[in-house]
């Protein structure tokens, strides 16, 4: 029997979801108020920083400072390339998980995560020193291959909870129809699918725009996507707050659009098996 | 006739090839400071006089430093010229990763450069980074809240004049703090501070066979002052204080003392940004009546990576970055004030600087900081608020952890100093000096 809610509990579980809403929301705000803030003005109380004169001077010294639009675009290849190579690889394997485990697969699952848990820096050397030697050292392709490497156990995962959720009695009617291993992927598994892998996709690109540590370490002048573009205004000795707030409105503007139109996909694929 | 088409033909070929090899695209590896944005806007002038062009890479300090040391320590060639400063270059001098830059042309005038900061950036006496700009630290003070206290700032304080003045200055009730320093975690940042004025307190680092001394009397004497002055005097939660939140506050008339790097003095006397900048003076960093000052020696200098395939093209930067005419450019462009300081001799005996109200107190502090005797007691390192070892970093980033945790209240100075003394130890142990 569904519990019965009152109206006064309505507005204060609306009012306290509006204020969590605010409290999270509020450094993004404050980042893009102060980016239209002079240097000065940017260190003031919070009252003369409202009150004070707004202009869009900050966003022009970042342009013209930094390259925006190679940084962009290089965080769009890396971010999209990363993660459709990683679907590639993972359909298939979380297909076998999924419908055709061994006695491995939970123990194979469970590895998969725990690469999440070690520490980046520990794995640094080697692989900044296999770039080295295979040329990938400042190159999209590599970024794109540490990327899709990182974040593939995420992808894994995600998509064996969405296949776990198919009833297999459907790609068994689809294999006695004749279809072979490639159009049961294709035609069957895929089209079912696609509410979990479009969520997949979202969350990863996000995951791979934000990543800081190897798109800092790897990269030099070619290759650097946006989170380099947004190192390279802060400082520790000298007041960079406002160039730095605007070159951070200018990273995060994207992919907070894109969050913003696909939110009902991102919530149904991170909630997704929560509830039965 | 063919064959001298033929000569003729191939001449023109390595004449383009040896044209096209001369002209190379430098990656410059950075920090993010007024300095530096202010030599990227003006590379136009290195790329008409050279053909060279250049492609910068900017970050933070500390994430350029992890950047950079792990590209040169596996020779990675991302970059061409870093950016490095006093605590790295001898270190990686010494391991054979720089590029020596002992063959820089009689135009550019190496013995120019002020003997503090070649000999910081030299190993065995071979200069291997050229100073871009370097920096002491000096006191930085309101003189009218300094004559309203009744004081009258000396040339050379001492340490007990300053947390006097510090108490005298402090008016709670209309948010002036007598004092601001660094509290900082990290050890460029609070530890730096506090090594250098230790410094002053005859404190040391580690004794002739490089066991800590942070048990000794000197050192409990140093952190027990800085905590009862900041506690009366500094600002409220001052442990997470650095450069950056010190400025903020000074430059909004909350401080009435700041010691801090003297690259802060362009800053706090700049009309636009500071609200007190018609009001600020300069002094020495303070002493302890002990013979040694609390002020520390700093450079951000340019580096040649070992690793590069551009040496002399990357050469040739660096002469242009650091050269006279370099500084000559910038006050043409953007007035004396902004030429970086503290690195050539010379730009402190022209006219046109040494009128900039801050010029002589930045030389001054500069060339009384010793970096081969920066201890009252002798101690076997190199360095002034550090000690010039590859170890170092990671140790006094962790010892100035437990300082600010002191400075916040979450545990004693005597403990600090204890949990200090045993970090220090056991990484002096493990990586075989002791």
């Amino acid at each position: 029997m569904a519990r019965t809610v009152t109206t006064h509990r309505k507005i204060l579980t609306t009012l306290l979801a509006w204020a969590v809403g605010l409290l999270i929301f509020f450094p993004i705000f404050w980042i893009i108020v102060l980016s239209f803030k002079s240097e000065g003005d940017a260190i003031k109380t919070p009252i003369q920083v409202l009150l004070s004169a707004w202009s869009f001077d900050n966003y022009a010294t970042v342009q013209e400072r930094s390259d925006y639009f190679k940084h962009f675009s290089n965080s769009v290849l890396i971010s999209l390339g990363s993660t459709f190579l990683g679907i590639l690889i993972a359909v298939p394997a979380a297909w076998s998980m999924a419908f055709v485990p061994s006695k491995r697969t939970r123990g194979i699952l469970m590895w998969m995560l725990s690469t999440k848990m070690l520490p980046a820096v520990g794995v640094l050397y080697p692989i900044y020193i296999g770039f080295i030697r295979l040329g990938l050292l400042d190159t999209r392709l590599g970024l794109v291959l540490i990327l899709m490497l990182i974040n593939l156990p995420i992808i894994v995962w995600m998509l064996y909870t969405y296949f776990k959720e198919i009833p297999v009695e459907i790609l068994e009617a689809a294999r006695m129809d004749g279809a072979r291993l490639r159009e049961e992927l294709l035609y069957v598994l895929t089209p079912m699918a696609i509410p979990g892998i479009a969520s997949t996709i979202l969350l990863n690109v996000i995951l791979a725009w934000n990543e800081a540590f190897w798109t800092l370490n790897l990269t030099a002048a070619k290759a650097a996507p946006l989170t380099a573009f947004i190192a390279s205004y802060s400082s520790p000795e000298g007041l960079f707050y406002a160039k730095l707030s605007a070159a951070s409105v200018m990273a995060i503007a994207p992919i907070l659009i894109m969050g913003w139109f696909s939110q009902k996909q991102l919530v149904r694929g991170l909630t997704f098996g929560a509830v039965k | 006739m063919k064959l001298r088409n033929a000569l003729c033909a191939a001449t023109a070929v390595s004449v383009m090839a040896a044209g096209a090899a001369h002209a190379e695209n430098l990656v410059i590896a950075t920090v993010n400071n007024g300095d530096m944005i202010r030599m990227q806007g003006l590379t136009d002038d290195f790329t008409a006089k050279t053909g060279h062009t250049v492609e910068w890479v900017t970050l933070e300090e500390n994430v350029l430093r992890q950047r950079v040391t792990t590209d040169i320590t596996t020779k990675g060639g991302a970059f061409d010229i870093m950016t490095i400063g006093m605590y790295e270059t001898p270190i990686w001098g010494a391991n054979g990763w720089l590029v020596p830059l002992d063959d820089l042309s009689d135009g550019y005038n190496v013995a120019d450069i002020l003997p503090a900061m070649a000999g910081g950036l030299s190993h065995d006496g071979t200069l291997f980074a050229a100073p871009f700009y370097g920096e002491s630290s000096m006191i930085m003070y309101r003189t009218d809240l300094m004559a309203a206290a009744g004081l009258e700032m000396p040339t050379a304080p001492s340490w007990s004049f300053i947390a006097k003045a510090a108490r005298e200055m402090t008016d709670r009730d209309n948010e002036i703090n007598g004092i601001c320093l660094r509290g900082k975690a990290g050890w460029g940042e609070g530890g730096a501070f506090i090594t250098a004025m230790s410094n002053s307190f005859g404190a040391r680092w580690f004794d002739e066979d490089w066991n800590a001394q942070f048990d000794t009397r000197e050192w409990s004497d140093t952190l027990n002052f800085f905590v009862n002055m900041m506690g009366d005097a500094g600002p409220a939660g001052y442990a997470t204080n650095g450069f950056n939140e010190n400025l903020s506050l000074f430059q909004q008339g909350k401080c009435g003392m700041w010691i801090d790097a003297t690259v802060a003095a362009s800053f706090v006397t700049n009309p636009n940004d500071s609200l007190v900048a018609d009001t600020v003076s300069f002094a020495l960093a303070p002493d302890n009546g002990m013979g040694v000052r609390s002020n520390w020696l700093w450079a951000w200098a340019l580096a040649i990576p070992a690793g590069t395939q551009k040496k002399m093209a990357a050469k040739q930067f660096i002469e242009w970055a650091t050269s006279n005419g370099y500084i000559e450019l910038v006050a043409e462009k953007e007035g004396w004030a902004n030429v970086p300081p503290g690195a050539r001799t010379s730009l402190y005996q022209n006219p046109n600087y040494t009128s900039v109200p801050f010029a002589q107190m930045t030389l001054d502090s500069i060339l009384s900081a010793d970096p081969n005797n920066s201890t009252v007691d002798p101690s076997p390192y190199v360095g002034i608020q550090f000690a010039a070892i590859p170890e170092f970093a990671g140790i006094a980033t962790e010892v100035s952890q437990e300082f600010s945790a002191a400075y916040a209240g979450q545990q004693t100075v005597a403990e600090a100093l204890a949990k200090a003394q045993d970090i220090t130890n056991e990484a002096m142990e493990a990586a075989g000096y002791r």
